[in-house]
């Protein structure tokens, strides 16, 4: 006999196709049932985890679908992300300088403009960026796969759907988010210089210069890197709810909207505990 | 296109050529069960089929045929009894062990489930790539190009699943589950969609591969017609359970008022 304990995914092990009834939970729109829909769906986020972890360390690996996902997710990102960067260089700019002036301390405005982006407006536009991206196309692409059988058919081939397609976007999205950041934090410093030099003529090196007075690895490694944990967070949920999904082209328009949202959230809400870890352990 | 008299003659002599080994059965479920929810969909159904057997399962529409492909396969998990591919139980295998056994089988979707992202020879491609490492390229690739020629598609291998008709879908999902050689073909509504001739020209397909290969087939459908030409022996399901299992004839002299209904020699 095999019970029913979980909604990971249709198909799969552990497998249910469509939603959990069990009249023990209260009614799934009273406070009960929302928290107790959240537990259910975390835990079933957990269970695919472990499944996709033990697929991602355990041979044969899909190096050719990983390089596939770093170009699409790395390259195709990269303007969008760049722009981004650049904008926020922008606004940071603006706002630093009317505010600084204001209060007396406009020479503090190069550091002010470089701890805010790399410490926090790259890493996190980068992140948002790329979560709407990047979290649309793999919810909406993995969805429509489930949708069509092709997920099923994969499986039927004996071929982990865990393995050939949850790991390597999942890998990619780790990856590719420093670098991303990388990419965004320099587009944000240039812009920001360039509008700092507009309203006041100030050389690149200079602006660099003072910019970075008093700062080390500390300030720009840790946050850059934080990013991994974005990148697993889009990836896992980006996948986990395309993978998931029931009831056709609704069906995927509601999973490209719920990866959007939630990895988005949960982005948000990593930050807040990761900026603190990183004030802990690297003051 | 078989006429109605080269069907009669092809269903009666269709047993006689199968070739049936006498140990366990390809397939053999027993008992099982399966509900979605409050909705109990397989109610305690038992079928057997032998190698170089095919087995028709009808009923009307939601009673449980796919579920029932889908369950042998291993793509859900029973709600209590057994499935056993050649004597081995699939209850409680982990995902290795799955594996091994699915390579044994071929599955024919109802919509094929051809890999839009890949062209027609890479789709047929994907379970070579995957399971025959050890093949070169080119030798896969003229596994690839027999396969294809076997189901009448070797002139399309460049185009996307988009770009050919679901008849020729159905073709290329073929040539996909014949791919590993399998002992077991499972096709669920072969020809659900498509028109009549394009309907008689899998018929023929399925028996000229059923012919060459032995394989044990079942093949879930609503269509009778297709069925009494391509199957040995025919389950009807109504309500989750089996109402009758036999040859066409069996089902045509049957007074079950269901059959009778389904046959449509009710009043």
């Amino acid at each position: 006999m095999i019970s029913r304990k979980s909604t990971v995914l249709a198909g799969m092990d552990p497998q249910l196709p469509g939603p959990r009834i069990s009249p023990a939970f209260p009614a799934a729109n009273s406070p009960l049932g929302v928290i107790n829909k959240f537990l259910e769906w975390f835990g079933d986020l957990g269970v695919f985890a472990w499944q996709v972890a033990r697929a991602a360390v355990t041979p044969p690996f899909e190096f050719r679908e990983l390089f596939l996902q770093l170009d699409e997710i790395g390259s195709m990102s990269l303007p969008l992300v760049a722009l981004a960067g650049a904008a926020t260089g922008v606004v940071l700019s603006l706002e630093a300088r009317y505010s600084l002036t204001r209060f007396g301390a406009k020479s503090l405005l190069p550091a002010a403009i470089v701890f805010s982006v790399i410490h926090e407006t790259g890493p996190i536009i980068t992140g948002l960026v790329v979560s709407g991206r990047v979290g649309a196309g793999i919810g909406a692409e993995l969805a429509s796969m489930k949708v069509t059988e092709q997920i099923d058919a994969i499986e039927a081939s004996a071929v982990s759907p865990y393995r050939l397609l949850a790991a390597p976007r999942i890998l990619a999205c780790i990856l590719m988010l420093p670098l991303l950041t990388l990419a965004s934090d320099a587009c944000g410093l240039l812009m920001g210089w360039v509008t700092q030099a507009l309203a006041e003529p100030l050389s690149f090196h200079q602006f660099i210069n003072q910019g970075f007075n008093g700062a080390d690895f500390n300030d720009f490694l840790p946050p850059t890197f934080k990013t991994m944990a974005f990148g697993l967070i889009i990836g896992l949920i980006a996948c986990f709810q395309g993978m998931r999904t029931q009831g056709g082209a609704a069906g995927v328009g509601r999973a490209a909207t719920s990866s959007v949202v939630l990895s988005s959230l949960f982005v948000i809400l990593a930050d807040v505990v990761l900026v603190k870890l990183i004030l802990i352990f690297f003051p | 296109m078989h006429t109605i008299d080269q069907i009669s003659i092809q269903t009666a002599i269709k047993p006689g050529e199968a070739e049936k080994d006498g140990g366990a059965p390809a397939v053999a479920v027993e008992d099982l069960h399966k509900s979605f929810g409050s909705q109990e969909v397989l109610n305690g159904i038992s079928l057997t089929v032998r190698r170089g057997e095919t087995l028709a399962v009808l009923g009307r529409s939601g009673t449980g045929k796919s579920v029932l492909l889908r369950l042998i396969i291993g793509l859900e998990k029973p709600d209590s009894g057994s499935v056993r591919i050649h004597d081995r139980d699939l209850t409680g295998l982990g995902l290795d062990e799955l594996g091994e056994i699915r390579m044994k089988m071929g599955f024919l979707f109802q919509n094929a489930a051809l890999y839009d992202s890949l062209t027609v020879e890479q789709n047929v491609a994907f379970p070579l790539r995957h399971h025959r490492k050890a093949m070169s390229k080119s030798e896969q690739g003229d596994r690839v190009m027999q396969l294809l020629a076997e189901v009448g598609m070797e002139g399309h291998l460049e185009k996307m699943p988009s770009d050919i008709s679901g008849g020729m879908q159905k073709r290329v999902g073929l040539a996909r589950a014949l791919a590993l050689e399998p002992d077991i073909l499972l096709l669920d509504e072969p020809t659900a969609g498509l028109d009549p001739i394009s309907s008689g020209e899998i018929d023929d397909l399925v028996l000229k591969l059923q012919a060459e290969h032995h394989m044990a087939s079942i093949v879930v459908t609503h269509d009778l017609h297709s069925a009494k030409t391509i199957a040995d022996r025919l389950a009807l399901l109504n309500q989750g359970d089996v109402v009758i299992e036999g040859s066409f004839e069996d089902l045509q002299s049957s007074d079950i008022e269901f059959v009778r209904e389904f046959l449509g020699y009710s009043s």
